[in-house]
């Protein structure tokens, strides 16, 4: 049977039938439905940990049972992981543990495009890249068994691209894999200095024997056509070469991106009168051709920035560009924007007109740094925004504490802020955070997390109390406001910053989105009242317009959350 | 057959997954190599949006370029302007005819321009403009404005409309088929 699937539930597919027994991740795009769909299937207990450190730890210690296991991430999550990822690269596994992590050339949603193929090479972990749907169900699948016969996790880059593309997917019988029997090896599993220095040969010996297979794995294939033009590509690059040049260049496909192989790409660049190496972000496949001394084309035609596609393939090679109609005008641009609605509005409409300087975290929170908002002062990565006001503080002092907060989601809080309190608390800065607690994982699409109450299967849970864990942390005054009513947030907000002490405040009220949330009916303007002041435009909300010198409220948007009543000083804005 | 192209474009929010997923199976059902690209994350937030729907024969890439779409599916006006450059001569573009501000225009540092739908005709373009959230809302909610324009795009493409209710019934929950039934039906009479 054949079906249409999204890349990340081909490789939730493939996991599945590969025997995966247990999966950990924390979500992130473009990674986060390989978890949610792996999840549906009855015979893989699937969980959100609460960091990709936490879940790749679980994943390994699944592995170290005897288990084959999983975890997801996105690129910047495998930073999270990489402390675990580089030991495991020593320790090996016993049941197949594979990871997927999700690279986002172009930056759909991410704050930066690195490239995870160097973190295959650093922790010297093999590493695979699918290039559709199809090969993401099988190269999971087949993911497992490599890492059970050479001993190693396996890492299948994924990209946005593959991840979330649908194409057609044959569907497979689940082969169980039962529990290997579980012995205990202190020479293995234990990396104290003694041990490790004794597993590092293994790992290197690995690397030859897995390059030794990689010049005949299926996974790498060679397909010869015209051969004035050779192509070297792995993942979505692969198709966009296809795409562009079809018949008229030959091909070798790496499905196997670390190792590489060495043999098949000397013998493919013989055969081939030029050869391009297309890949998108760094120069790894042609680093690695030129380090054997090939000569191939490679960053000198395609960009270190982005994406690649079709087009720009066609263009550098065959010089080849497309006819297309124009729009007459200048088209402004539709950047994203908080939801109508969105809970996190009031509170930097608040933080805006105080004009604090806002330590900033990663979530839909950020689009508090666009206009009219602006309410933003740095944004890093997972948990930065506390860690980083603490330092900030320390650097410019106790006047800069009464003018700084930092903003951190309820998930990322658990992820990676938590630790950062600690430090406040710790190392003594009187600074001021702010927990903006909308009671889900939003950005990602609504994923459970520690502090809602219900794990990924949607069942009751344990639930973290945020007040009770940040009076646990040392923080005393801990105070929870609701950021629809702005007057009373602004007022809690000057009255923590005043405080000798450090504060949190969490500003507490669910996601606009989530299904159980009720909504008002839309508001609608007076235009009898409307004088045209534009005062309701400063919370930039995606629903609210001026047309002919009078507010309008777009009714397929407003959900009736009655901020921009707050915003209206002559009452014209009612039900 | 050669590759043909689809593009879905609007606001995030306004439906365009459901739509890429309708047409996703209708191709699929009829024996097509099919590959749709989504965008998720960050840029669903009230951000410009596009989906990409590819099939023929064999498909590689799973991404539209400029000059390759046979056919624009726009939710809004200024999407439908700002993706026209995909569109393949002599392409059709189905828009619906509601506007939705973008911020800088909410702002004021960026104007929606005058008469969208006129000046796209005036390259040459075929145009289909429908309101479909008014006819959405006649079938029920605002909401099915996309499964509006997937009827009406059903005109444009060769396959019998039992294809696309089919399609309907697998992508649609069985709570919301009835309504969205009804949004279709409107679409494909509209023109």
């Amino acid at each position: 049977m054949k079906k249409l699937m999204l890349g990340n539930e081909a490789f939730a597919r493939g996991l599945y039938e590969g025997g995966c027994k247990i999966a950990s991740s924390y979500p992130g795009t473009p990674s986060t439905e390989i978890t949610e769909e792996v999840a549906k299937y009855d015979e893989v207990y699937a969980e959100w940990a609460p960091n990709e450190k936490v879940a790749m730890e679980v994943a390994l210690g699944a592995s170290i049972a005897g288990a084959r296991s999983f975890c997801a991430m996105k690129h910047v999550g495998l930073n999270v992981a990489a402390d675990p990822l580089y030991t495991a690269g020593y320790t090996g596994v016993t049941g197949g543990m594979v990871i997927a992590v999700a690279d986002d050339p172009g930056m759909h949603s991410s704050q930066n495009e690195q490239d995870s193929r160097h973190h295959a090479i650093a922790s010297k972990v093999m590493m695979i890249e699918p290039s559709d749907s199809a090969e993401c169900r099988d190269f999971a699948k087949a993911a497992f068994d490599l890492s059970e016969r050479f001993d190693t996790p396996v890492i299948v880059r994924m990209s946005t691209r593959v991840a979330h593309s649908q194409s057609a997917v044959e569907l497979h019988e689940r082969e169980e894999h039962e529990l290997i029997p579980y012995k205990k090896n202190i020479q293995k599993f234990v990396m104290m200095p003694g041990n490790a220095i004794r597993r590092h040969p293994q790992v290197e010996q690995r690397l030859v024997d897995i390059r030794e297979y990689a010049e005949t794995s299926p996974l790498n294939r060679v397909e010869y056509n015209d051969t004035k033009i050779g192509v070297i590509a792995a993942g979505i690059s692969y198709q966009y070469a296809k795409e562009a040049l079809g018949d008229k260049a030959s091909y070798l496909k790496l499905g196997i991106v670390n190792p590489l192989p060495v043999e098949i790409i000397k013998d493919f660049c013989a055969k081939c009168e030029t050869v391009y190496v297309i890949e998108q972000l760094d120069d790894i496949i042609e680093t690695h051709c030129k380090k054997y001394g090939l000569n191939v084309h490679g960053k000198d035609t395609f960009s270190l920035l982005g994406e690649i596609s079709q087009s720009i393939v066609r263009e550098k090679i065959l010089g080849e560009t497309a006819e297309f109609a124009e729009f007459p005008e200048t088209v402004p641009v539709r950047p994203p924007v908080m939801c109508a609605g969105c809970p996190h509005r009031g509170l930097f409409y608040c933080l805006s007109k105080l004009g604090v300087m806002v330590s900033g975290d990663i979530g839909c929170y950020t689009l508090g740094a666009t206009a009219p908002l602006q309410a933003m002062d740095s944004t890093i990565c997972m948990g930065a925004s506390i860690s980083g006001l603490h330092g900030y503080n320390k650097a410019r002092g106790a006047e800069s504490e009464k003018k700084s907060v930092a903003v951190i989601g309820d998930s990322t809080f658990m992820h990676s802020g938590m630790t950062g309190l600690v430090n406040i608390a710790y190392n003594a800065t009187n600074s001021t955070v702010i927990i903006l607690d909308n009671s889900i994982t939003g950005m990602t699409g609504h994923q459970q997390n520690p502090t809602t109450g219900k794990n990924l299967k949607g069942d009751p849970a344990a639930a973290v109390n945020l007040v009770d864990l940040c009076h646990a942390i040392g923080i005393k005054s801990v105070r929870v406001v609701d950021p629809y009513h702005m007057a009373e947030t602004e007022a809690v907000i000057k009255e923590e910053l005043e405080k000798e002490e450090p504060s949190v405040i969490i500003s507490r009220r669910p996601c606009a989105l989530l299904k159980y949330v009720k909504h008002n009916p839309p508001l609608k303007c007076d235009h009898s009242k409307c004088v045209g002041c534009k005062q309701c435009l400063k919370i930039g909300c995606p629903a609210i317009s001026i047309h002919d010198k009078k507010m309008t409220i777009d009714h397929t948007q407003c959900v009736g959350c009655g901020i921009c009543t707050e915003m209206c000083k002559l009452g014209a804005i009612g039900e | 057959m050669e590759t043909k192209s689809i593009m879905i474009v609007g606001v995030g929010g306004q439906g365009s997954l459901l739509a890429s997923r309708i047409i996703g199976n209708v191709l699929l059902s009829q024996g097509f190599e099919v590959k749709v690209s989504e965008v998720h994350g960050m840029s669903q937030r009230g951000g410009s949006v596009v989906t990409y729907v590819k099939y023929g024969d064999e498909v590689a890439s799973p991404v539209i370029v400029k000059g390759e779409a046979d056919i624009i599916i726009s939710f809004e006006q200024l999407e439908a302007a700002r993706w026209l450059p995909f569109l393949k001569k002599g392409g059709h573009l189905v828009t619906s005819t509601q506007k939705i501000d973008p911020m800088p225009v909410i702002n004021g540092v960026a104007v929606y321009p005058d008469d969208i739908i006129e000046k796209i005709k005036a390259q040459g373009v075929d145009v289909i403009a429908v309101d479909a959230l008014t006819l959405a809302e006649q079938a029920g909610t605002a909401k099915a404005s996309n499964v509006v324009l997937m009827g009406v795009v059903s005109t444009k493409m060769q396959f019998d409309e039992s294809v696309w209710q089919a399609a309907l019934e697998q992508c649609v929950p069985a709570k919301f088929l009835e309504l969205n039934k009804k949004a279709f039906a409107l679409g494909r009479a509209a023109q």
